[in-house]
Parts: C-alpha cells; structure tokens; sequence
C-alpha cells in the first residue's frame, strides 16, 4: 500500500447533493481520485469522467468461445472420433447439438466476465481495502481527494467541499 | 432524477432511512439465532438424517429398494426431480427478467428467491444422480471425458444429456449471480463488525466480499456485469424447463409426445416457483420483522403472476386434451382418457383443483392481499405441481401396450424417503442462508429509498 499519502474526504449523504458536488469540485480543477458509495449512483460515472466499461466485450469474447468449443467438440467426438448411428440421422448433424452449444455459450461467458471484472477490480478474498470511512457501506457516500495530485492547500479543497453541499470534510492518512 | 408514480404504492414503508437498512437486515447475522431458529434447525436435521439414511440404503442396496417395476420405470424420482427444479426457476425469473423489465418490486425478495433456487436446483440433481445407482461414476458417465473404451463419447442427440449440461450451467450461473448481488452486502457486515470491533466476523466477511470497498469505478462495471448476467441469465432460465420437458416430449410415449410441453413446462416452473418463494417469504418476513420490506405489495404482485401462469398452464392442460381427440391417434386418446378416468383419476383431478382453480381465487382482491389465503394457497400450489409431475409421469407409464405389462405403482418408503431428504437439505440450507446471509439485497433497496429530490415534492 502507498505510504503517507494524505486525503480529504468530503461526506455527503444524499445523491443529488453528491452528483452537483462532484461537477462543482471537477469544475474548479480539483481530482477527485474516487467516490465510495453504499449503492450505485446512477450518472456518477459520467460525473467522474469515467470511460464506459468493456466489460460487455469480454463477455461476448468468452461467449463466442463458448460457443466455438461447444460445437468443435460435438462435431468431432460423434463426428469423426467415434461415429455412431443414432436414430437413422446424420453423424454430425447441427439440431441436436444446439442445446449444450447454447449452455456452454451462457456458461462461459458468465464465468469468464465475472473473473475478468474480479481481477480489473482487484477483488481478493484476502485483500483489506483502503477504508477511508466504514459509513461508506452504510449510509454515506464519501469523496476522497488526493492531496499528492492536486495543486490546491488542504483548507481550499475544504472549503470547496463545504460549499458544494458535503456535510463534514475530515481527512485520512494512510 | 428518479421519477417516481404518485399513483404506485412505495415500495419500501415505515419511511426508513438508508441507515435504517443496514441496521434491520444485518441484525439478524449479528445477534445469537433464536429458540424458533434452533427448533426449525432441528427438524430439518432429523428430515434430513432420514433421507441420508434411506439414500445409503438405496445406494448400498440398489434401485430395487424403490417401487419401480418393468413398467413403471420412472416415477418420484423423475416426478421430484422436475418438481424441484420447477421451484428453482423463480430466482432467477426474478432477479433476471425482472432486472431486464426494470421492476423494482424485485429487489426486496430477489435476494432469498435465489438463494431458494440454488437450494433447489441441488435438491433436483440428487435425484438423477441417485438413479444412475453408482453415484460416484455420475460424472465420468454424464461429462465427455475421455475413457478407456476408445474413447467412447456420451450422447450428444439425447436430451437427457442436454439436461446434464442444461442444470449444471443454470446452478452455477445462478450461483455466480447470487454471490455477485452479495458482494456489497458482505462488505456492510464487515465495516459494522469492524466499529464494533469484532475481529473475526470482519475477516470472514471480507474475505466473502472480495475486498469490496463500493467506488464508483467497480459499481460502474458490477452495475454492468449485473446486467449482462441478467440477459443471459433470461433465455437460459427458460432452456432449462425446456430442456427437463425435452426429456419427455422427444419420446414416443402417448401422453408425453407433445409439442407444447416446453412452454407449458417453463410456465408451470415459474408457477410452481413463485408459490415456494411465497411459502418461505411469509414466514422470513414475519420471523425476521421484514415487514416494511416485504410489503402486501409485493405479495399481491407475486400473486398476480401466478394468477397468469396458472392460467397459461390451465390453458395447456386444455390443449393437450383437445389436441388428442382431434389428432385423432388411438394411443393418445386412451393416455388421456385414462389419465382423467383411470386408477390414477385422484391424482389428476388433484391437480386440476389445485392448479386451475385454486390460483383463479387471486382474482379477489381481498384474496390476493390475505396472508393467511395466500399462505395457503402457494402450499397448495406446489401439492398440485408435485401431483402435475406425477400424472405426467406415472399415468402415461403405467398402461403399456400390452394389457398383461398393465401395472401400478406404489412407492416404499425409501421413495418417500429420498423426497424428505431433499425436505431436510432445503430447510435447513435456508435457514443457514437466512442467520448468516443478509436475506435482502440492501445495495439495491437503498438504491430506491427516496432521494432529496424527491422528497421536496
């Protein structure tokens, strides 16, 4: 983890004072280097200038693998590995083989989306976040300015924070 | 911002607070469980104890100790088997279609609703795998591994195997959906254990939430990853029942040989898995004081959609009996004459009281927001599904071609034994859910707990 890096958290508890707040924060040229929220915001992203996910990319990639994997399988284990006569139809024929084709499909892009969220987001099971304040779960969203990465004094950014609707501005040093 | 109809109730009532939320579901994982939760616990130890011993004696024994014969080859195996995983459809219809609808309704039950369908997926796999006698081969026989017989592959055109594939995929999906909803509730455990300084409990939790911390990056991509899981999670949801009735349809057996059976499957699963959602949420919601999160509300929507999935199903009950007299195929005509009039007539007529009349009563207001009717009638919901399964099942087996196969079937007490089993692993894992899991989605309800904007107006 960083170290000595100092921040000023800024608490708010409602959304629609938040989502104002970070467009006036953003418009004085202060950074915000990240807004921790008990449920998705809805617009916070855009707020923050955040790109759109490719998430939904990965998720086709890994379906389309699915769906490939799927039907080389078939094909070649009754196809050409051990060709048998099932009901008079053709060795390889496409209908019967559309449903595993269809659940492989779903099964492997579900899996590999959530593994690539779980590593873009660095989610670990033994990992202990960086908790600038525990009522960021509860019932507070909480906005932390790294003051390494910004030009304005510690008061300044304070006092923006207070203007703009935050409840209490505390900081945290890590 | 969120616009909200001054003509829909609020979802959420007793005016709470997004604090408020936290502090009521998480109550119930951090306090002792109560003198109720140990009894319940209890008996579905001992249910359960029955079936691990009546499934020992089956396995050790063999598919004899069932009371199967020649002609009825398949009967409460197969009819509980495709009962449970009927029941498993809600949670994902739930927390899948209805995301996709935009129906926030969902998110006060989603949470146990899916937790339901994982229990009973995993009750409707033991009864396949009980079948196939050596349950410890059930993989190798079922997956296309390689073997020493050339290899020889499983097969590909039988829907038997499309439910191998069809089941697994829709448990783990549902289990990968479930625990992603989890997430963030996990971390809300652990920093209220943290202030209260209960070291253990915050390592376990986090550990479960992945290090969640809820920035707006990850709920951007979650917010996205929950999305796409819920389209694909849609039409899947639906390919399972379809498939299940596969088994049947593909057949040449009268009775079974019948084109609406997917549809006619998929919406007797979501009829049947409403009624167990409700079953169970009447009783949650109670125990737990959810009161003001599980509103009548709720209960007469849910109430509505089995009004029109138990019609549908009526409906395609109607159909199969017009289509086997106008198909005009001898066979046909006598499954279902016999069905109706039969030595198996109970059971039919079982089945259409509990599945086409009874849900007709939620047309009644006063019905459909009685607690105690709508109790009532999701139990009698699923007698009549169970019996649904059965009719299919054993009527259409039990008269053979041949008048001297004619026979009945009569199940010991080893068939009714695996069924208790099933019972046991059900409540007690539910009841397991419900002390350490927090039974509502709290990222989600306090999503529609009502902003500033909107409280000005």
């Amino acid at each position: 983890m960083e170290s000595n890096k100092n921040f000023v958290l800024g608490v708010f508890d409602d959304e629609d004072v938040l989502l104002h707040a970070v467009e006036k924060v953003r418009g004085k040229g202060v950074k915000i280097h990240e807004v921790y929220s008990p449920f998705p915001v809805h617009g916070l992203d855009e707020a923050l200038g955040y790109k759109k996910t490719r998430l939904p990319i990965a998720a086709f990639i890994f379906g389309m693998t699915g769906t490939s994997l799927a039907l080389i399988m078939q094909i070649w284990m009754l196809g050409y590995d051990w060709p048998m006569i099932i009901g008079g139809k053709n060795f390889a024929s496409l209908p019967p083989f559309i449903p595993v084709t269809f659940e492989l499909t779903v099964l492997l892009s579900a899996l590999g989306m959530v593994a690539t969220f779980m590593i873009v987001s660095d989610m670990k099971p033994y990992k202990w976040p960086q908790q600038f304040d525990l009522r960021s779960t509860d019932d507070k969203h909480i906005m932390a300015i790294d003051l390494s990465t910004n030009k304005l004094a510690k008061a300044d950014i304070g006092a923006i924070l207070k203007d703009s609707g935050a409840q209490e501005v505390n900081d945290k040093n890590f | 911002m969120q616009v909200s109809s001054s003509l829909r109730e609020s979802l959420i009532t007793g005016g709470k607070t997004v604090g408020d939320v936290s502090e009521d579901i998480c109550r119930q994982v951090e306090g002792k469980p109560t003198k109720l939760w140990w009894m319940a616990f209890g008996v579905s130890l001992v249910l359960l104890g029955f079936g691990v011993y009546t499934m020992s004696m089956t396995l050790w024994n063999g598919i004899g100790m069932w009371g199967l014969n020649k002609t009825v080859g398949w009967a409460w195996d197969i009819t509980n088997f495709v009962w449970w995983v009927g029941i498993g459809h809600a949670g994902t219809l739930i927390s899948a279609i209805l995301l996709l609808f935009r129906q926030k309704w969902r998110m006060s039950i989603n949470r146990a609703a899916e937790a339901m369908t994982i229990f009973a997926v995993i009750c409707a796999a033991t009864f396949p795998l009980i079948h196939m006698g050596r349950l410890w081969l059930g993989f190798y026989w079922a997956l296309p591994l390689p073997n020493a017989f050339g290899s020889l592959w499983v097969n590909f055109n039988s829907p038997l195997l499309w439910d191998v594939f069809a089941i697994s995929t829709y448990f783990t999906v549902s289990l990968v959906f479930w625990y992603i909803g989890l997430i963030p509730d996990f971390a809300v455990i652990r920093d209220r254990a943290v202030r209260m300084g209960n070291k253990t409990r915050a390592t376990i939790y986090n550990a479960l939430s992945f290090g969640w911390q809820g920035g707006a990056k990850t709920w951007m991509r979650y917010e996205s990853v929950a999305l796409i899981l819920a389209g694909l999670s849609t039409p899947l949801v639906l390919s399972v029942h379809t498939i299940v009735s596969m088994d049947f349809a593909t057949s040449v057996v009268p009775g079974w040989h019948t084109t609406i059976f997917p549809p006619y499957f998929v919406a007797g699963a979501i009829f049947s898995g409403f009624a167990m959602v409700l079953t169970l949420l009447l009783i949650t919601r109670k125990v737990f004081k959810l009161e003001d999160y599980i509103t009548i509300y709720h209960v007469e929507l849910m109430n509505i959609i089995i009004i029109v999935t138990g019609s549908i199903v009526g409906i395609a009950y109607i159909t199969e009996f017009f289509i086997a007299w106008y198909g005009q195929v001898p066979a046909e005509q006598y499954a279902f004459i016999n069905r109706m009039f039969g030595p198996y007539w109970w059971a039919y007529w079982c089945m259409m009281t509990c599945n086409v009349i009874s849900p007709q009563l939620f047309w009644f207001k006063k019905i459909r927001t009685s607690l105690v009717s709508t109790f009532v009638l999701s139990i009698v919901v699923n007698i009549g599904m169970w019996f649904e399964r059965f009719v299919i099942i054993v009527s259409s087996l039990h008269r053979d071609y041949l008048p001297s196969s004619w026979s009945m079937f009569y199940p010991t007490m080893y068939d009714v034994g695996e069924y208790v089993l099933t019972f046991g692993f059900f409540f007690a894992a539910f009841l397991l859910f419900a002390k350490f899991f927090p039974v509502i989605n709290m990222a989600e309800v306090k999503s529609i707990i009502k902003s500033s904007s909107e409280k000005k107006h």
